[in-house]
């Protein structure tokens, strides 16, 4: 369970490019691969990541990591999604340090870029489908969720004023809040 | 970089050990909120980097695998103090999160088994999904527009959601990597071109 915990991650941390967000589509395909957890605890984690400081993908790795095996599964994802990072970084800053700049590399990268806001738009996608249409494949009925459509039609919209009184997009963990308070009193 | 005795090196380790931890624990938002910080630490308020070596850094973090944060205090500690430097920033920019996270995970479940608790967070996994497609589209909207990138991106997004949807899952991991492939098929087809 730790060396799965600890490969698992490795193997996330090795591949994963453009950021925290760029590895949520890895680590959902892993944890509900595995059965670690629901498509509905998922996104309740990645919530906690987003409103506690430091970066996404470590504090995913280590609340993934404890729900599955206390501290020392922490310990273990924490370890496993670092430690590619760490020795990539410092073969390059070492010894290749022109690695960026040779032509098959920034090729390679030119792919991988669009293919990873790809797999962000799809993830998000379908999440929403399942989460809100209660869909995962095409043979299934849709049964909406008319209170997660409305909070998320009432999220946009909020964004799209706020964007054009403010100029910028409202903070995440704003949003966070807000749809807290409108999820405890739709539910009820 | 400047030669350093025994006393000022352990005297650095200790400042890159209290610098990382302090950039884990205020900064919200990931990687690129980090960078920020980074910067006004290490140009602006120590002078320890210039900088073209900074906006280096952050080419090489930003286009490695990895969380940004964590390459980005590699990559620094390297810089700054060699292996042991590389070492004592990436423990002290994950450790912070990972006790706080630790933390959190003890009394999580107990706390989600809150009726009024459950109801927010069924408010907040929505939310999340707006997050992610926000982030999604606010790295398209960076994306180069070539017909490649447009064309690899379109490829991506229908097999993912089409196999999806059909029941089929595959690994994004297999997706990455072929990605990357066409980008160099690409570039050797072009530069064949051009040779001609």
């Amino acid at each position: 369970m730790f060396l799965k915990l600890f490969l698992t991650f490795l193997e996330i941390g090795a591949v994963s490019f453009g950021g925290g967000y760029g590895m949520i589509s890895l680590i959902r395909e892993k944890v509900l691969l595995n059965g670690w957890l629901s498509e509905a605890e998922f996104l309740s984690f990645i919530a906690v990541s987003e409103s506690t400081p430091g970066p996404l993908a470590v504090n995913m790795a280590t609340f993934i990591g404890a729900s599955q095996g206390g501290v020392l599964g922490a310990f273990c994802a924490t370890l496993g999604v670092v430690l590619p990072s760490f020795f990539i970084i410092l073969l390059i800053a070492a010894l290749i340090h022109d690695l960026l700049k040779y032509a098959g590399v920034e090729a390679f990268l030119s792919g991988v870029r669009p293919c990873v806001v790809a797999l962000i738009l799809s993830t998000a996608f379908t999440m929403g489908l399942s989460t809100l249409l209660g869909i995962s494949t095409a043979a299934e009925t849709p049964s909406p969720a008319w209170r997660g459509i409305g909070i998320l039609a009432l999220l946009a919209i909020i964004r799209l004023v706020w964007q054009k009184a403010k100029g910028k997009a409202p903070s995440p963990i704003g949003m966070i809040l807000l749809s807290a308070v409108l999820g405890a009193l739709l539910y009820q | 970089m400047k030669h350093n005795t025994p006393a000022q090196e352990a005297k650095s380790l200790e400042t890159l050990f209290f610098t990382f931890f302090k950039i884990g624990l205020f900064t919200f938002g990931g990687g690129y909120a980090m960078i920020a910080l980074l910067e006004e630490e290490f140009i602006q308020r120590r002078k320890w980097l210039d900088k073209d070596e900074f906006l280096d850094m952050t080419a090489i973090a930003e286009s490695t695998p990895g969380p940004v944060a964590i390459n980005s205090a590699t990559y620094l500690g390297y810089k700054l103090a060699k292996v042991p430097g590389a070492a004592t920033a990436t423990v002290a920019v994950c450790l912070p999160s990972f006790l706080i996270i630790y933390a959190i995970s003890l009394f999580f479940e107990q706390f989600t088994q809150l009726t009024v608790i459950a109801n927010a967070f069924k408010g907040i996994q929505v939310c999340v999904i707006y997050l992610i497609f926000s982030a999604g589209v606010r790295m398209l909207k960076a994306l180069d527009k070539s017909p490649f990138a447009t064309g690899v991106l379109a490829a991506v997004m229908l097999v993912m959601v089409g196999l999806s949807l059909a029941g089929v899952s595959i690994s994004s991991i297999l997706l990455i990597l072929l990605s990357g492939a066409a980008g160099v098929a690409a570039w050797l087809i072009g530069r064949r071109k051009e040779g001609k």
